[in-house]
């Protein structure tokens, strides 16, 4: 079992950081103020913090209010209800109304592992990534989570950025440069390409260590960005070879879904998608479900085997 | 329940424990022996995250047997820490997500009314919950609709996820706001089982109408330390605190 940063740390504080050199900046909330971790900067900006309690609609109506207003709202809350609760008001509010709202979909994929597949949010991305002019970020570490939220400040227009609570272990140096819409070739090999997103990109590292002792040499991406989605590395590992794609979200329309949209397109190559398969979650813990739906370092690699052994 | 699985809500549980007791031992006409009669009454719990507490109420009844109840989010359990009407005998609606609860309340009892059948239809939502605008759109229709076999109970302790109601979003004057939607409002002290009894045994509290009865309570009723607190809403206890509960509520004094 792997333990390491929450996310939703390296969130608040670039928050707080970026909020007290941009006045616009204010953090909305439904009832959310510990479960994103924001009661740091209730206490910097007490005055800068809208809690308009358990009402996510309106939490997204209002946002695109205040965006309208001037202001850039951190719109926060756990992913489940932000974005399924409030999916037209992001759809018509934010999107279609191109205002500069980001929302921060917290405790994102299985994070809430035991509460169940009314918290699980493994809808998000396919529901996100379908609305025109969304950005949607999903970054895989800390690193990567205080660049993420800086781009997401710097650029205008609606982002949805999806921060998960399960510790996650580094996988980017302090070298790391994220760009939106840029993936990040995290290792280099010619016989498969694993492409990841969030917590499960440090499992796919794994995996391709557990592959290179097989003798099987594998590229990592890290796809951080869903939407846009980095068409020119898509391209490139297809024509490579096979591809797997792993991601904590249903197969159904997330990571995968795009990646094949793009290499059905361009250069057709055998594919496996890894994720949860269409089904509601049974009981258990974030990491028992990870490893019920073969979302580990040794479960990637099977499958990462059979493709290549499937496609020749 | 919460202690064994390190998870869970023993605040909003405590507070809503005397009213599904009254509830489940003495209002519902329902048989543990036949979940799926058609005919039984309807109750469904909106705020799915007291789930301990209504899993404990279903076993005590005998809807499963109280061995179950140490799997409670376990792995492959079928006690997710959110209700689930296909896995557990006894649950009438998949909640979790506030503001669920009460629409679909609506649906039961108008569906009675649709298809000539006698049951009643309960339901019981958080005092935060009713931030969520679905239940004031339920709300209205369940007035428009003169649904007098609906009762909804609202577990007023005035407290929600992070704090005060009142700190938060005003629900005050409650009793007011749903009488102005249709509603004959009730409000009661819930934990007074006497009163909870005679209160349910006059339903419905106005011909034609559905009644909403606003059980003032106290989140974590009965646990010196975790009643009024916020922080309870979702805290674990130690052992050492476990025993402490344990011995209060053997010995209330
Ligand atoms: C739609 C939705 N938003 C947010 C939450 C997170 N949440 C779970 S319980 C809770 C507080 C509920 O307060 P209240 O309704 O007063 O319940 P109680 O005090 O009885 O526990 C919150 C915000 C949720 N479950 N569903
Ligand atoms: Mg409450």
């Amino acid at each position: 079992m792997t333990t390491g940063a929450d996310c939703r740390v390296a969130f608040a504080d670039t928050l707080i950081e970026l909020a007290a050199n941009d006045p616009r900046i204010v953090a909305v909330v439904n009832d959310s103020v510990g479960s994103s971790n924001l009661r740091g900067f209730r206490t910097r900006f007490p005055d800068r913090l809208v809690n308009v309690g358990i009402a996510e609609q309106n939490l997204v109506g209002v946002s695109a209010g205040l965006a309208g207003a001037g202001l850039m709202p951190f719109t926060c809350g756990a992913s489940c209800f932000l974005t399924g609760r409030a999916l037209e008001q992001v759809k018509a509010d934010l999107a279609y109304s191109r205002h500069n709202v980001k929302l921060c979909g917290m405790s994102s994929g299985m994070a809430y592992g035991e509460l169940g597949p009314t918290h699980h949010s493994i809808e998000d991305l396919a529901w996100t990534r379908a609305i025109a002019g969304m950005t949607v970020i999903v970054p895989a570490d800390p690193i990567e989570t205080v660049q993420a939220v800086r781009a997401a400040a710097a650029m205008a227009g609606p982002v949805f950025l999806r921060i998960s609570r399960m510790g996650v272990p580094a996988v980017h140096d302090d070298a790391y440069r994220f760009a939106i819409g840029r993936a990040a070739q995290l290792r280099r090999g010619d016989d498969v390409t694993l492409i990841a997103t969030g917590v499960l990109v440090h499992r796919v590292l794994e995996a391709a260590d557990a592959l290179s002792r097989d003798g099987i040499e594998a590229t990592v991406l890290n796809m951080a960005t869903i939407r846009p989605l980095d068409r020119e590395a898509v391209v490139a590992a297809a024509r490579r070879g096979p591809i797997v794609t792993a991601e904590e979200h249903t197969v159904v329309g997330g990571l995968g879904s795009a990646v094949a949209e793009v290499v059905v397109e361009t250069h057709p190559v055998r594919m496996r998608m890894l994720g949860v398969p269409g089904v509601f979650a049974p009981t258990g813990s974030s990491h028992f479900l990870l490893e019920h739906f073969g979302l580990t370092a040794s479960g990637i690699a099977t499958a990462a085997r059979d493709l290549l052994r499937d496609g020749r | 329940m919460v202690h064994r699985a390190r998870m869970g809500h023993p605040g909003g549980d405590l507070s809503a424990a005397d009213i599904l007791a009254v509830l489940y031992f003495h209002v519902l006409r329902i048989d543990p022996a036949r979940p799926d009669d058609a005919g039984r009454d309807r109750f469904v719990l909106s705020k799915g995250h007291a789930s301990a507490s209504l899993y404990a109420t279903l076993a005590l009844r005998g809807f499963f047997s109280e061995d179950l109840l140490t799997t409670y989010m376990r792995p492959l359990s079928s006690l997710n820490g959110h209700p689930d009407r296909n896995k557990v005998p006894g649950v009438e609606a998949n909640t979790g997500p506030l503001g669920h609860g009460l629409p679909i309340a609506v649906g039961l009892a108008l569906g009675a009314r649709l298809t000539q059948g006698t049951w009643r239809t309960f339901v019981l939502t958080g005092d935060g919950e009713l931030q969520e605008g679905s239940n004031w759109e339920a709300a209205m229709a369940a007035g428009q609709f003169g649904l007098d076999g609906l009762t909804l109970i609202v577990d007023r302790n005035r407290l929600q996820q992070g704090d005060t109601t009142e700190n938060t979003v005003t629900l005050d004057p409650l009793a007011d706001r749903l009488r102005s939607f249709g509603w004959a409002v009730v409000e009661v002290d819930g934990h007074d089982v006497g009163t909870l009894v005679a209160t349910f045994e006059a339903l419905p509290a106005a011909a034609g109408r559905p009644t909403a009865i606003v059980a003032q309570t106290i989140k974590g009723r009965g646990v010196s330390f975790i009643e009024n607190r916020v922080e309870w809403h979702h805290r674990v206890p130690t052992d050492g605190e476990m025993a402490l509960a344990l011995g209060e509520l053997r010995d209330p004094s």
